[in-house]
């Protein structure tokens, strides 16, 4: 049998754990994998390497290691793995391996971690090479059958023809031969280059949109194993809180009831035949908790602390040049300004869920994850049981932006909860308040920018202090060196490959005081480089209008030494059409930033009525994120990635009060609806010789293209997010 | 016990008054195209069509619904996955990771039923629903195409 794929509804829960059985130990970790070996045995589909299964009707099977979350990383990777392999593209399907059969093939499909847009960048050599290596056998096959070197042979679309003789053989009838060839070693895997694509670099559609228009696409949340339970869960609403008791009794005859559980000891679950009599009975539930300490903090304690730490002597040094002090205590003028960026919650639009059985035995789980492995590992954690007897079976997400990647609490929940009713199946979902009080926060900064400028209005120096909250703090403390969190400076680091400054400044300071408050903060889609390309690119746009310069001119002239930035700054400029006049009342902002690997830089064209309505007209943005996969999906992403950051800038924010998140649902929670989603146009200017992702980058230049345009249109600076808590009124 | 017109089957489910439709649709009859989001009207994954108008069936309780009234959710949309917006929806390759769009589909659907050809601002005004993958101007362009093809006025 092949891969069980778990979004098939028809794959009965019996014939999972059959093939599972059959396989066990058949591995020397002894994990439950049907595979490959197996299949082979029976006569049944071959697997030409782990990345590549040919069907005797030539249908081809990619297998895809990352997850799937709309980014469209399925279609991007199988279409470098297709391009390598030279296939029919119209035959191509995917599939995802498991967790649990990555670690019992020495994690042959590599990190299944699906976040900081690296589904791409940091896997496109190996799966070329699986897509190449695969070739290389069916044309190998095929020369070995005509007895002729392999060299005389070449593939097209899944065709295999012998120049000399003029005959050809499809790849579903050599695929079985193939299968049974050594492999060849990595380093004997030539790859295409890029310019001679057919595959990748082409705006081809998704292979996943069908079944998202019909309802037929099952995600988590509507996964079924037959006899399952339903539960719903409260956790104690100030972090770091209890549960002090609950009254059972109360709800256990409640129509559909079947259990009332502790969940840790912070978390009550009710258990019942539907997920709605769940939750009815435990909203009905009387919880007393012991909120602790955390119950006194709130969004104004927290700003105090975070305000101590912009002049706090100690702080950790991010990248560093010249003698900034002395730089600014001989500037002719000095601009100092304070900037703050709040908690926000991801608000997928499927709510954490996951369903498991446990048994003694063996503990399964199934959920929407952005990273298996990391599923499978608190799955093993909660159960007790062994990886060797644990699985995770990913489903595609509705949503993921760094949610259901590093942290899985919401697994570790559900198999709680499964542990105390071995033998039944139970699918957790969390409600929307449940979501919002327990996400896994954008981290909270503040951050103190000084300037120093020359008589000449040129820039000689520049203090960039950041204050606040580690997401590695939080999530990986081990990373953590001297008080020192690399990942905060994104987008501010010395020139590098990695999320450089694109600024050259004679004398230059970026450091951290790291002040983590009680909130769990998570990587959120754009992670540090979204308030670092606001503090800094709104802080140059005011710098440019002190030395009474224009803001792209004031740019341009630092940095000549950073040609990408530059290139994708001008991009902006050109096609936004920077110093003609805009249309009446339409005022422009412009930025630029790198991170994730790309180059990115928007304009954006704003008004602002009398009566301090915004409307964004348009935001122009380029992206240069070296090879481009799918220039289609590109585009899409660069949109998508403007609804995020918009929203994050326009409304974003999670309030605390006593130790508790104020903001629960959408109506207090607003995002970026339809009316308000501007026109995009995207620039994709991919200048090779590296490879950048393009999930995330653009995400970061929303915010500060559209504030440097309020400026412009109002004269008012928006140093606080999100933007719903200022007067755009002109004064 | 409530008795439901649904995609045309006459459907009698036992559950207490209260029960939204939405979680009557996903649990009782089993159709899971419809997504709960929010559960408080706010973002409309949960949109169905009661008689024709879209309707946000995480806030309708069974017990406002007579046998009557025809709910029609996105596996009853069409046959084949075949309705003019549906098809705009593949050409425009519009969702991403499709959450929210059967809402979507569902909204869209109802809007050029009772406006074959709306304008912008009609679009922005009725299509309401939440995507936070931020498909707006792909939804945008779909609806367009169909409107101006004119494939809601057959027949």
């Amino acid at each position: 049998m092949s891969l069980a794929s778990v979004t098939d509804t028809k794959l009965s829960r019996r014939s999972m754990l059959k093939g599972s059985a059959a396989a066990a130990g058949a591995f020397s970790f002894g994990f439950a994998v049907p595979f490959a070996d197996e299949a082979q045995a029976q006569g049944a589909v071959p697997e030409i390497n782990a990345w590549v299964v040919i069907h005797p009707d030539d249908k081809v099977v990619i297998r895809i290691a990352r997850s799937e979350m709309g980014q469209g990383t399925l279609t991007g990777l199988a279409q470098l793995v297709a391009e390598e392999l030279d296939c029919d593209w119209a035959k191509v399907s995917t599939e995802y391996p498991t967790p649990g059969q990555n670690l019992a093939r020495n994690r042959v499909w590599g990190n299944f971690s699906t976040g900081g847009s690296r589904g791409v960048r940091e896997s496109n050599e190996y799966v070329r090479k699986g897509g190449a290596a695969a070739r290389m056998m069916l044309i190998q096959a095929a020369a070995d059958g005509w007895k002729v070197p392999a060299a005389e042979c070449s593939a097209a679309k899944g065709v295999i023809t012998h120049k000399g003789s003029g005959r050809s053989i499809r790849y579903g009838e050599v695929a079985a031969t193939a299968a049974k060839l050594q492999a060849p070693a990595p380093a004997n895997v030539p790859l295409k280059d890029p310019k001679d694509w057919t595959i990748a670099g082409k705006p081809l559609k998704r292979l996943d949109t069908a079944d998202k228009t019909t309802g037929k696409k099952v995600y988590g949340m509507d996964f079924k194993l037959p006899g399952m339970l339903n539960a719903a869960i409260k956790d104690c609403p100030v972090f770091g809180g209890k549960v002090k008791s609950f009254d059972a009794a109360k709800v256990k005859d409640m129509p559909g009831v079947k259990h009332v559980l502790p969940v840790g000891d912070s978390a009550v679950a009710v258990v019942a035949d539907s997920w709605w009599r769940a939750k009815t009975a435990l909203d009905a539930l009387p919880i007393t908790w012991d909120e602790g300490e955390n119950a006194k903090v709130s969004s104004e304690s927290i700003a105090t602390w975070l305000k101590e730490g912009l002049d706090a002597p100690q702080a950790a040094v991010g990248n560093q040049n010249g003698d900034v002090k002395a730089a600014i205590a001989n500037a002719a003028r000095v601009i100092e300004q304070v900037y703050s960026y709040p908690f926000q919650n991801h608000a997928c639009m499927e709510v954490m869920n996951a369903t498991a059985l446990y048994t003694p035995e063996r503990c399964e789980v199934w959920t929407p994850t952005q990273n298996g492995e990391a599923a499978l590992a608190a799955t093993a954690e909660a159960s007790g049981l062994p990886l060797a007897k644990c699985e995770a079976y990913k489903i595609d997400l509705g949503g993921g932006f760094g949610r259901r990647g590093a942290v899985h609490d919401w697994v570790r929940q559900v198999v709680t909860i499964a542990k105390q009713i071995p033998g039944t199946p139970v699918k957790l979902i969390w409600s929307r308040e449940e979501d919002m009080l327990h996400g896994r926060f954008h981290p909270i900064t503040q951050c103190k920018l000084t300037g120093a400028l020359d008589k000449d209005g040129n820039l000689t120096g520049l203090h960039l202090r950041v204050s606040g909250q580690s997401i590695v703090a939080g999530i990986f403390p081990q990373n953590i060196q001297n008080g020192r969190d690399p990942a905060v400076f994104q987008g501010l680091n010395p020139p590098g490959p990695e999320a450089s400054i694109g600024y050259g400044v004679p004398n230059l300071l970026i450091d951290h005081a790291m002040r983590n408050p009680h909130v769990p903060p998570g990587f959120w889609r754009g992670v540090n480089l979204n308030q670092n390309t606001i503090y800094l690119e709104c802080f140059i746009d005011e710098l440019a209008h002190a030395a009474g310069k224009d803001p792209l001119d004031f740019r341009r002239a630092l940095m000549k030494d950073h040609p990408k930035h530059l290139a994708v700054l001008n991009a902006v400029a050109e096609k936004a059409g920077w110093g003609t006049k805009p249309p009446e009342g339409v005022y422009r902002g412009i930025c630029q930033t790198m991170g994730f690997g790309s180059y990115v830089a928007a304009v954006a064209e704003v008004s602002v009525s009398p009566d301090g309505k915004l409307k964004i007209h348009k935001i122009t943005a380029a992206t240069d994120p070296g090879h481009a996969v799918n220039p289609a999906q590109i585009e899409r992403q660069v949109e998508g990635s403007f609804v995020y950051g918009l929203s994050a800038a326009l409304y974003g924010e999670c309030t605390v009060k006593d130790g508790r998140m104020v903001e629960e649902n959408f109506d207090s929670y607003q995002v970026l609806r339809l009316d308000e989603m501007p026109a995009v146009e995207t620039i994709i200017m991919p200048s090779g010789g590296f490879w950048g992702g393009v999930g995330e980058p653009t995400i970061a230049v929303a915010a500060p293209a559209v504030l440097n345009a309020i400026f412009a249109a109002t004269g008012k600076r928006v140093r606080n997010l999100p933007l719903k808590n200022t007067d755009l009124r002109k004064a | 016990m409530a008795k439901l017109s649904i995609n045309g089957k006459t459907i009698e489910v036992a559950v207490e008054d209260d029960t939204p439709l939405l979680w009557v649709i996903r649990e009782q009859i089993g159709l899971t195209g419809t997504k709960y989001g929010c559960g408080v009207a706010q973002c409309g994954a949960c949109t169905v069509h009661i008689d024709g108008v879209a309707t946000r069936s995480c806030s309708m309780p069974v017990s406002a619904l007579t046998a009557e009234q025809k709910i029609v959710t996105i596996e009853g949309l069409s046959p084949d996955g075949n309705h003019p917006i549906q098809k705009a929806w593949i050409e425009h390759d519009v969702p991403q990771c499709g959450f929210c769009q059967s809402g979507m589909i569902m909204a869209a659907a109802a809007l050029l039923q009772s406006n074959p050809k709306p304008s912008d601002a009609d679009i922005a005004a009725e299509i309401t629903n939440i995507c936070r993958c931020g498909t707006y101007n792909r939804v945008k362009a779909a609806i367009k195409d169909v409107a101006a093809g004119g494939q809601m006025n057959r027949g």
